[in-house]
């Protein structure tokens, strides 16, 4: 127990951990590629035909799972944040920072692909549903947070200043979204509803499935990546990245 | 603990009153934003009071919002923040008091200030009623809210534009609650259950929000 | 860990960065009741990042700074308590009288000042006739001196002070070292620096020298 804390402490170093991203990055890049490969040739070629939307309803294998993601990610980065405020580790704040622009990525891609959805559907690119309104605040709290972070020069401020903001954000995100859902009852009533699980059969759910840890495994492999970048802006000034720099030109 | 908070008050308080200009700005601002609708709309008095409370709501949530950029700058810049840091009294009473000095100032105003520009809507009297009730709850929540933007931007450049884009989503579950709780009432459902949303709104952010500002106080000041 | 041989304030392994910048790494030290610390170093050296470290204001890169055995970050409100820190900035009201910023001063510090006592040390720190002036009048050795009228009313243990002689004349200079002297003889803890050549050596002075290399 004792060996396996001081290992997990030992990779909360940037040093140790710049070259472990490296190979999650590699990994978790082939595994999107296969995964979303096989998730796209399942959502064009495999699944049935919804019979009451048509082949319309297949953009839904990637905007429900890039909604998901984009949910998902924020409040990963919540966690980091919260590591980061309580143990004083750079590398937590480090990974929030890289996450965050995937995480928007998804927001809009949601939104882009949700309206996609609406138009034949409903007729209409934009409708003031409860959930395309929270998704479109969740974009709202990413590009606050993104903002935020590149307001601030110095890094340990940004850190923990964009830290607070991601946890007010968390502790928020359900209160928005259920006042979203009340306002949107009162207003309209539910009378559209995305993706009725009911009608889903098994074939649709588990491309959907595919197509969320493909997700996952990109958003993985790009912020680690990422991390590596700011790892090295961070750090230029130590002397192992010098080296690693020196080593690599 | 509630000496500091009362002396807090009366400072701010204090300072505002000799600085009293401060006060108004925010106000007009919220009358000018408010008239400016019915120019972009047109004067159809049945459009208008259909969309007054949203207005009214939507130009005092940016008047308060525009006000808070100012909570905290003064006493960052002359070090008076860093004494409060330092103080043994826990600095999130502190914030409080400072956030209720500062809605003093600023919201309290625009709450007196609201029926009058429901009658530009042409409100029915409930209606009134219910927007003022419902911006005496709401406007607190949005200082405690907006204290923690303007806590995290204190200093930085961009820091009014950058204080709206952080604040304002964390700003909606106030103005659906309270512009719901006017259009119910005047629709005649009843505006009880979005007041104590609202309620319950503003007791949240009173025990939350100053915990948040108070950490990102201690972030611009390190 | 607490025995009564240990020094109150203990610096152990303490780094600060600011921005890109490394200001000192490894810096220990310890200071007892009754030892005024006197900090020199070149412009940047880090004596500023030091004393707001050393009050509890800025979290240091890594290092833990001790008060009686406890780290300062965990006593918080407890460690201000006994604490008072002066820094560039005067930390007073632009808009409030001399009185009533000494006054919301001492509420703030938790203990009571009343108007008097208040007018009486005002009058001592050489600022008679101007008690009752909002501050924003005053001259820029007047503001300090409102300042430093803090010192006169507070019984904090720890001083934290920089450069507290700018803007002050040859009397305040003079009143002030017989302040801090006075304060350190009771047993307190006085940490400052300055650029001025002043007589701050005592009997318990120590000098510590940021950026020359080592400690």
């Amino acid at each position: 127990m004792a060996s396996r804390l001081v290992n997990w402490f030992k990779f909360s170093s940037p040093a140790t951990f710049y070259p472990l991203a490296r190979k999650i990055a590699v990994v978790s890049t082939i595994i999107a590629v296969v995964l979303i490969a096989i998730g796209l040739y399942m959502s064009f070629f495999v699944a049935p035909t919804d019979y009451k939307q048509g082949e319309g309803y297949r953009i839904i294998f990637v905007h429900v799972p890039a909604s998901w993601m984009s949910m998902f990610i924020y409040v990963v980065m919540a966690g980091w944040a919260a590591l980061g405020l309580i143990f004083n580790t750079r590398l937590s704040a480090m990974m929030a920072q890289s996450l965050a622009p995937t995480g928007a990525m998804f927001a809009f891609l949601s939104l882009w692909t949700g309206s996609f959805w609406g138009k034949p559907m409903w007729g209409t690119w934009w409708v003031w549903d409860a959930r395309i309104t929270s998704e479109l605040i969740l974009l709202f709290l990413y590009l606050g947070y993104m903002a935020l972070r590149s307001a601030i020069d110095d890094p340990r401020r940004g850190d923990r200043a964009s830290a607070i903001l991601l946890l007010v954000g968390v502790v928020n995100i359900p209160i928005i979204y259920y006042s979203v859902q009340w306002w949107n009852t009162l207003h309209q009533g539910s009378t559209i509803k995305f993706n009725e699980e009911s009608s889903m059969d098994d074939t649709m759910l588990i491309t959907m499935l595919i197509m969320t840890f493909g997700f996952w495994a990109y958003s993985i492999a790009v912020s680690m990546v990422r991390v590596r970048a700011v790892i090295l802006e961070r750090e230029r000034s130590s002397s192992w990245v010098r080296e690693q720099l020196g080593a690599e030109t | 603990m509630f000496e500091p908070l009362l002396w807090i008050i009366r400072r701010d308080l204090t300072i505002a009153m000799r600085r009293r200009s401060d006060i108004f700005t925010t106000l007009i601002f919220f009358v000018i934003v408010v008239s400016l609708f019915p120019l972009g709309i047109g004067p159809e008095l049945e459009t208008l009071r259909l969309i007054a409370p949203g207005i009214v709501w939507v130009g005092a949530l940016l008047a308060s919002m525009l006000a808070l950029e100012q909570i905290f700058s003064a006493d960052h810049r002359d070090g008076t923040l860093e004494q409060m840091l330092l103080t043994p009294q826990p600095v999130s009473i502190l914030v409080i008091g400072k956030v209720l000095a500062h809605w003093l100032v600023t919201g309290l105003p625009l709450v007196v200030m609201a029926p009058l520009l429901g009658l530009q809507y042409d409100l029915s009297a409930a209606g009134l009623g219910a927007l003022m009730v419902s911006l005496l709850l709401g406007t607190p929540a949005l200082s405690l809210i907006g204290a923690i933007g303007a806590a995290l931007t204190l200093g930085l450049r961009s820091g009014g534009v950058l204080l709206a884009l952080l604040v304002l989503p964390l700003y909606i579950p106030v103005l659906i609650f309270g512009a719901g709780a006017v259009e119910a009432t005047v629709s005649g459902l009843g505006g009880a259950s979005h007041l104590s949303m609202l309620a319950a709104i503003l007791v949240a952010s009173l025990v939350l929000a100053p915990l948040a500002t108070s950490a990102a106080l201690r972030v611009a000041e390190d | 860990m607490t025995d009564a041989a240990e020094p109150a304030l203990q610096i152990d392994r303490l780094a600060c960065v600011r921005g890109d910048c490394e200001l000192f790494r490894e810096l220990s030290f310890a200071i007892g009741d009754g030892e005024l610390l006197h900090l020199k170093g070149h412009n940047g050296s880090g004596k500023t990042t030091l004393l707001r470290a050393l009050a509890g204001l800025l979290l240091p890169e890594s290092g833990e700074i001790r008060w009686h055995g406890q780290n300062i970050r965990s006593l918080r409100e407890e460690y201000s308590r006994h604490l008072l820190y002066l820094g560039h900035l005067n930390g007073i009201k632009g808009d409030l009288t001399a009185v009533e910023n000494l006054r919301i001063g001492a509420v703030l510090d938790g203990f009571d000042l009343d108007d008097k006592r208040a007018w009486q040390v005002l009058g001592d720190i050489g600022l008679r006739g101007r008690e009752d002036l909002p501050t924003k009048h005053l001259s820029q050795g007047q503001k300090r001196r409102v300042a430093l009228a803090r010192l006169l009313v507070n019984s904090a243990r720890v001083w934290i002070l920089d450069e507290p002689f700018t803007a002050l004349d040859v009397a305040a200079v003079q009143l002030l070292q017989d302040v801090i002297h006075a304060h350190v003889d009771g047993g307190g803890i006085a940490i400052v620096t300055t650029h001025q050549e002043v007589a701050m050596i005592g009997e318990h002075t120590r000098t510590i020298v940021l950026g020359a290399g080592h400690v």
